[in-house]
């Protein structure tokens, strides 16, 4: 019998949709294994994101104001106790950063092994294996966790959002006993980069934009606000200053895989695609006809994108029945 | 106050060379592959160098694994490292085995800081900081980034983006986090591992590589710790993702809006 524990994620008291796709992971592994699916909440003031996972799995709720903040150091021992109270032998979260920060710490705690960014579960029946992608996605790995508690990360892109439940799951909150004093990391502050633009990994349009752009990003950012998009960058765009680095799709930032995904001014170099090449379409606009993105586009325009992105703007535009406006002066971020 | 760092050296496959499954499976061909230093090592190296440049201290580089990765422990020691531990293991090591054997090399040289890339560019797993950590029961503060990022002023002087506290206690670093930055205060000692934008690691000198030859190296045994060699993380194949479908070129963007438009009904 399995059991298996996914953590969920929450900023602010608002539950991130990267949990839903951990848990459509944690269902499709229950539904496998003929197991019980949990998911545990930690944070400060969470009660209504508790509510709300309630719709998908039965809930665990860790609630004090030692987890306002998302110390890996005091949310590990938490995790891993509420793994060992309900006795999980797979432990998983989504391959955010925070996933990413966090359980690499829960495994150690359970002397268990650890199988990041998963992108689909293999083997027979009971046998689960995972999955991954190694040399920038070059490579996928099959491997096995050869521990009792296997923990995990899944690449959201890759999971559907769990389906909701017929009937709301049981609701438990778990004592939290943490020394604040004891602690051997403190917050000091966290700053968020707002926009009003849809968040990367969720939209269903991206529009990115690299080195070609040469720092101006406002035919990036006329293009996506026209498409209601999302903006990306290449790490090029990104260590240059010209984009905040949230922005970033690549090996080392965000993958992606939208519908659409239109790379201008994007050289393509390997890090980059393994950020987006799981988009269905894939465009490509770029001076240089030699460009390493035209390989891995569905349609290549060689173009200088100061003249092709006004042009599908306009196009964009006069197919809702409009006429395009000027890009807006937005500052950066 | 004097630092005493310790940083790792892994050697991965160049980026740049072309990464192939063998037709069995079991590995990826090696033949005109070249290697380096793991990117994210070069830049924890780099930190480190400059954190002892300002503050004093010993920045000792390990790097686990097969002889073969002399190579990326002289390009630390090149970059200002001042001396090497090479702990050798033949057969596979995944990152429960290598945060083990990392615990063993704290324990000899009981640093202040542990500084590590986010993620080797190989496995890219990005678990070994944390993981150690947790074994070591310290801090941790992952993906350390610089405010203002490569093009600050404070790079351009070649400052490090990690804070010490003035008690020399305390390490102050900036992370990337989705959707923005955190800071956190580590107590030391600590762990952190750094994301590429936390510095621009120097190029290596024909002196620095002259002094790194002369530089101590200790070379140890995996087995020499009483540690469960097997690993953990077992691989059972290695495949390619499916290829993407060629593409094809458009004229124009009136061919683009027809593709999109008409018949991928994208937009």
């Amino acid at each position: 019998m399995a059991n298996i524990l996914i953590v969920a994620e929450q900023q602010a008291g608002t539950l991130r949709k990267a949990t839903l796709h951990a848990l459509g992971a944690g269902r499709e592994l229950a539904e496998r294994l003929g197991g019980r699916l949990h998911v545990l909440v930690l944070g400060s003031g969470v009660d209504s994101v508790a509510r709300e996972l309630q719709a998908y799995a039965d809930v665990l709720v860790a609630d004090a104001p030692a987890l306002e903040h998302h110390l890996a150091e005091a949310y590990a021992p938490v995790v891993a106790d509420a793994a060992k109270l309900l006795g999980s032998n797979y432990v998983g979260a989504a391959s955010s950063a925070f996933g990413r920060d966090l359980l690499p710490r829960v495994a150690a705690r359970l002397t268990a092994a650890m199988a990041s960014d998963v992108l689909a579960f293999g083997g027979d029946g009971a046998t689960v294996t995972f999955c991954r992608p190694m040399w920038a996605g070059h490579v996928v790995a099959e491997v096995e966790l050869a521990t009792p508690v296997k923990v995990f990360t899944v690449r959201c892109t890759e999971f559907s959002q769990a389906p909701k439940r017929p009937a709301a799951g049981k609701l438990t909150a778990v004592e939290v006993r943490i020394d604040p004093a004891a602690m051997k990391t403190r917050f000091v502050e966290r700053t968020e980069v707002k926009s009003s633009r849809p968040e990367l990994s969720e939209a269903r349009i991206v529009v990115s934009g690299g080195r070609g752009t040469r720092g101006n990003f406002e035919e990036i950012e006329a293009l996506a606000d026209e498409l209601g998009a999302a903006v990306g960058a290449s790490r090029a765009a990104a260590d240059a200053g010209w984009v905040p680095n949230e922005l970033k799709v690549g090996q080392t930032g965000k993958v992606v895989a939208p519908e659409l995904y239109i790379a201008a001014g994007v050289s393509g170099a390997i890090q980059h695609l393994a950020g987006m090449r799981g988009s269905k379409v894939i465009v490509a606009i770029n001076k240089d006809e030699s460009a390493p993105i035209f390989h891995v586009a569905d349609y290549g325009l060689v173009a200088d994108l100061f003249q092709a992105l006004p042009e599908l703007r306009a196009k964009v535009k006069a197919s809702r029945g409009g006429e395009p406006s000027e890009p807006k002066q937005e500052g950066r971020g | 106050m004097a630092l005493k760092i310790l940083v790792t050296a892994k050697r991965v496959e160049d980026p740049e060379s072309r990464i192939q499954v063998t037709p069995d499976g079991t590995g990826i061909v090696t033949d005109g592959v070249s290697y380096r230093l793991n990117p994210f090592d070069e830049v924890a190296i780099e930190e480190a160098v400059r954190l002892r440049e300002k503050h004093g201290g010993e920045v000792v580089v390990a790097s686990i694994g097969r002889e073969n990765c002399g190579p990326e422990i002289r390009t630390a020691l090149a970059m200002g490292a001042d001396r090497a531990i090479l702990v050798k293991h033949d057969s596979a090591l995944d990152p429960v085995l290598v945060a083990a054997i990392l615990s063993k090399i704290v324990e000899l040289e009981t640093p202040d800081l542990v500084l590590l890339g986010k993620q080797s560019i190989d496995d890219d797993q990005g678990q070994i900081g944390q993981y150690l950590a947790e074994i070591l029961g310290v801090g941790q503060a992952t993906c350390a980034s610089r405010l203002g990022g490569l093009e600050s002023e404070a790079e351009q002087k070649r400052e490090p983006g990690l804070v010490l506290s003035a008690d020399g206690r305390e390490l102050s670093v900036l992370r990337e986090v989705d959707g923005g930055f955190e800071r956190l205060e580590v107590v030391l000692p600590g762990v952190v591992t750094s994301d590429l934008r936390l510095n621009k690691p120097r190029f290596v000198t024909l002196p620095g590589m002259m002094k790194a030859k002369k530089k101590p190296l200790r070379v140890m045994d995996a087995s020499e710790f009483g540690l469960d060699l097997h690993p953990k993380v077992i691989l059972k194949r290695y495949f390619e993702p499916k290829k993407r479908k060629a593409g094809i070129r458009v004229a124009s963007v009136d061919e683009l809006w027809t593709k999109l438009h008409g018949e991928e009904k994208v937009l």
